[in-house]
């Protein structure tokens, strides 16, 4: 059983590994066939794994070896699946089959699919081994591997103009974030003396300036204020990608990396303030970004960043369960939801909500595949976001009394952050809906109410061919097929909380629904209820301007990117630039001018042979005189 | 006797020579700026002989003799030079001698 | 102060003093001739030290050849019988290294010899000369000859009229 754990990450890194030689670019079937059963089979074989693991492994599997000896340090690498990281395994494994079936009928006119299934297939690999690592170097290597994957990914499609800045700045501020997550690691494993996770669990003292590190570093990946800006300029890559990494695995990545060391955390109280305050203030900034975003594809993402602040919220509280529960539905239904978002841009060719409108009768399989994925988003019940969502509130009023690790003045924050967040949630929600699905399309011409008009060109590889699209239509069943597997989950992953043998692999406590629950149902209604009235009451206009003058604000982000240019990156170019001309003026200049130089001496010198036969003489007897005067006070004093 | 006075005077005319082969513009006087420099080294030779006593007696005067038949092959092939040069430039200048390669006229 | 003493301070001074008249004058042939006249006192000094056998083969040599030839090499390149001008170089790089070494040989000999007497030799040292001569240092004298013999050849070839200015021609 223990080798089987290993497949969990090997396979997948393999079958990637296999196919980047497969050759690229090449429009035959045979290599897109190749690419195609690779990455599928790599996503089915670790799925098989882990339903093995799940149902055959009593305890938690570990398989280990030694590595290297750093001093005093040993470095081991193991791997380790206990059932919570079994389950989280699980939704990977789930999602990223999904998108490999999925990624074949959305890609099919790609030239370059080849390379990109074999990414996929590595950055699955490098998420299974950050998910099984029994060693914090073990972990750090599927982290980086992540982030060069999803930077690979975020690029694929060279003809966007904004992929490869893109692509660049997500590698970059996650980068930012990995600088502090390296130093986090090493401070913890040289104060454990052992890289491995169950040692640095045991020992007592970490140091909180280690953890608030590994905050960075979850706080880039996670997309978590302030490293959060990537996030929604991803969205330039392909769609499945964004439910793979953006949605469902990678941004999960850094709450797995808390949940997995949590009960360091647990004894830091300032480590679990600067966490909920950074999970209050993300919550309710994605919330907020959401609202006022004209593209589907980025409202998902802001979407993402504020649902990640619900996970990291429920950590901050002081219960890792409800996160890891929130971590798992949200896979399912974010997932949904972007494979959905991809079927709808797939047939409108374009990512606009302005330019869509009245999709419910032409693509009927899409539209209940959103209503699903939508209200778990929101928290209707009986579907899985509610019980999830549920659970965080639970953990976040429970720690307004006390008697968590986390001081009670953060857990306060939180919680009411959290409850402003179900009603906007719900507001956006509501909105995508109504704008995408109902009401008479606006897929030709500008929007009449706010002049926004769409792109010139349009996303998606086939639909770039002709200007306006066909008539909107269900997608073919290749897609199908992956949206509907993941409603599944979506609807019905809550009620698995109500198996004992999930609660225990997760440690959540039994679901109870008390009066408490009334309170976030009535934000929901009033959320979701205000979206719709605005949206009846002024046919054809954007629910969003009821805002007014806030919805810039709103639709920038804050205006965190601004931020974020003057503060960092403007510095930081110009200290490059300073740097650059330090280089080449004052060392190359050292180096060439030492040439220089000699050159000019050597010309001097040689202009002095260049005397007449007297001047000569006169310089040969003058160098005698004063030998021979050296030499005659010297011999005197010896 | 007292040899600080040959001594002296060795060494005054040495001074002049080399005077006078820095200030002479004819390559003949510079000559005979180096016949003195010569015989001033020959003076001191020979007083050396009086003033030390050496293993081998007589040899500062042995040099001296030396020196003074090099000072003659020495003159005999400086005229022959000088001549040439003469022949070549109508006047026996020394500033016009320059030291690196000019082009040879004719 | 004894006659040798004195005998030296004379002549020491004329031979100072033509050989200064050698580097300041300005007609050629006047500083030849005052040339032969320190030459001559210096042959005198060797006779009052006692080396005879230099002392006439200085005379030989030097005041009988060397003059001669510096004389004929005069004529030969037309030098002006009068006084000229133009006979000198700028004065202070000469003044400073000639009177700096001048002054330095004689503080060091003098400071080393201070005001000692030492012993006249015996005279009559021909023979003497002779056994040292032919004795220890035959083999310099042979050099000596044979580099005679090669300043005598390389004189003639210098002295060639179809050499020098001309080139590209066998010589």
């Amino acid at each position: 059983m223990s080798g089987v754990v290993a497949l969990l990450p090997g396979v997948p890194l393999l079958f990637g590994l296999i196919g980047l030689l497969l050759p690229a670019g090449d429009r035959g079937r045979d290599a897109r066939r190749a690419a195609a059963a690779l990455g599928v089979a790599g996503a089915a074989i670790a799925l098989l794994a882990t339903v093995a693991l799940l149902i055959a492994a009593d305890d938690p599997v570990e398989v280990g070896a030694r590595w290297i000896r750093l001093g005093e340090l040993d470095v081991t690498l193991s791997l380790t699946a206990g059932p919570a990281a079994l389950s989280v395994a699980l939704a990977v494994t789930v999602v990223a089959l999904a998108v490999q079936v999925y990624s074949i009928a959305y890609l099919h006119d790609d030239a370059r699919y080849a390379p990109y299934a074999a990414q996929v297939s590595l950055f699955t690999g490098a998420m299974l081994l950050v998910v099984t690592a029994g060693d914090l170097v073990l972990l750090l290597v599927g982290w980086e591997v992540m982030g060069i994957c999803s930077y690979l990914l975020i690029g694929h499609d060279r003809r966007l103009p904004e992929a490869p800045a893109a692509a660049v700045k997500a590698f970059l501020v996650t980068r930012v974030g990995d600088v502090g997550f390296l130093l986090g690691i090493a401070l913890l494993a040289v104060h454990a003396g052992s890289f491995r996770i169950s040692d640095v669990l045991a020992t007592t003292g970490a140091s909180t300036a280690a953890l608030i590190l590994i905050l960075a570093g979850v706080a880039g990946k996670s997309a978590q204020f302030p490293l959060h800006t990537w996030l929604p300029d991803a969205m330039a890559g392909p769609t499945p990608i964004s439910a793979l990494i953006h949605a469902a695995t990678m941004v999960a990545a850094g709450v797995y990396v808390v949940f997995r060391l949590f009960p360091l955390y647990d004894r830091s109280p300032v480590a679990l303030a600067v966490l909920g305050l950074m999970a209050a203030v993300t919550l309710l900034l994605g919330a907020l970004s959401a609202t006022a975003q004209d593209d589907l594809k980025r409202v998902l993402a802001w979407s993402t960043v504020s649902q990640i602040g619900y996970m990291t919220a429920a950590l901050a509280v002081g219960s890792p369960a409800a996160a890891l529960f929130h971590l798992l539905t949200h896979a399912a239904f974010k997932a949904l939801l972007f494979l959905a978002a991809g079927a709808v841009i797939h047939a409108v060719g374009t990512n606009y909500l302005s330019r869509m409108g009245g999709l419910r009768h032409s693509m009927p399989v899409t539209f209940w595949a959103f209503v699903i994925g939508l209200a778990a988003l929101a928290g209707v019940p009986p579907l899985a976001g509610f019980w999830s969502k549920e659970n965080v509130l639970v953990a976040a009023a429970h720690a307004t009394e006390g008697g968590e690790a986390v001081p009670v003045w953060v857990a306060w924050i939180v919680w009411v952050a959290a409850l402003v967040g179900v009603l906007i949630t719900a507001w956006y929600a509501t909105r995508l809906l109504l704008r995408a699905f109902f009401g008479p399309s606006r897929a030709y011409g500008t929007d009449p109410a706010t002049g926004e008009a769409g792109p010139d060109w349009e996303v998606g590889f086939d639909d770039a061919v002709y200007a306006r699209p066909a008539t909107p239509h269900d997608p073919p069943w290749l897609m199908r097929w992956p949206v509907l597997v993941l409603a599944v989950p979506s609807a019905l992953l809550g009620l698995a909380a109500f198996t004992p043998a999930f609660r225990s692999a997760l440690e959540l406590e039994p679901p109870h629904l008390d009066v408490a629950i009334a309170l976030p149902m009535l934000l929901l209604v009033a959320g979701a209820g205000a979206a719709w009235w605005l949206w009846w009451a002024v046919p054809g206009v954007d629910p969003v301007l009821a805002l007014g003058r806030a919805r810039p604000l709103f639709a920038a982000g804050f205006h965190l990117d601004a931020v974020q240019d003057r503060l960092v990156v403007r510095p930081v170019r110009a200290l490059a630039g300073a740097v650059r001309t330090v280089d080449e003026r004052v060392v190359d200049g050292t180096v060439e001018g030492t040439g220089v130089a000699t050159t000019r001496i050597g010309t001097v010198v040689s202009a002095a042979h260049h005397a007449a036969l007297p001047r000569a003489a006169v310089a040969v007897f003058t160098g005698a005189l004063l030998l021979g005067v050296v030499a005659a006070i010297y011999g005197a004093a010896a | 006797m007292h040899a600080v006075i040959p001594y002296v005077t060795a060494a005054c005319l040495f001074g002049l020579g080399v005077y006078g082969v820095l200030r002479r513009r004819n390559a003949i006087l510079v000559l005979m700026s180096v016949e003195l420099m010569l015989n001033a080294v020959n003076l001191i030779l020979v007083t050396a002989d009086v003033t030390t006593r050496g293993r081998t007696p007589y040899s500062g005067a042995v040099f001296a003799l030396f020196v003074i038949v090099l000072a003659a092959a020495e003159v005999g092939v400086g005229l022959a030079v000088i001549l040439q040069f003469y022949r070549m430039r109508r006047a026996v200048v020394l500033d016009e001698v320059h030291l690196e390669n000019e082009p040879v006229n004719r | 102060m004894t006659v040798a003493d004195a005998l030296l301070i004379a002549l020491g001074a004329v031979a100072v003093g033509s050989g200064a008249l050698v580097v300041l004058s300005s007609h050629l042939v006047r500083a030849g001739l005052y040339l032969v006249v320190s030459l001559a006192a210096i042959a005198a000094l060797y006779l009052v030290l006692g080396a005879e056998l230099v002392a006439w083969v200085q005379v030989l040599v030097y005041v009988g050849a060397v003059v001669v030839l510096l004389l004929f090499a005069v004529m030969l390149t037309r030098a002006p019988i009068g006084a000229s001008a133009d006979l000198d170089r700028p004065a202070w790089p000469a003044v400073l290294v000639g009177g700096g070494v001048g002054l330095g040989l004689a503080v060091l000999l003098a400071g080393a010899f201070r005001w000692t007497l030492y012993p006249l030799p015996v005279n009559g040292d021909a023979d003497r000369m002779g056994e040292q001569i032919f004795g220890n240092w035959v083999l310099p004298f042979e050099v000596i000859s044979i580099l005679l013999l090669a300043a005598l050849v390389g004189a003639i070839i210098l002295s060639r009229p179809d050499i020098g200015a001309t080139d590209r021609e066998e010589g």
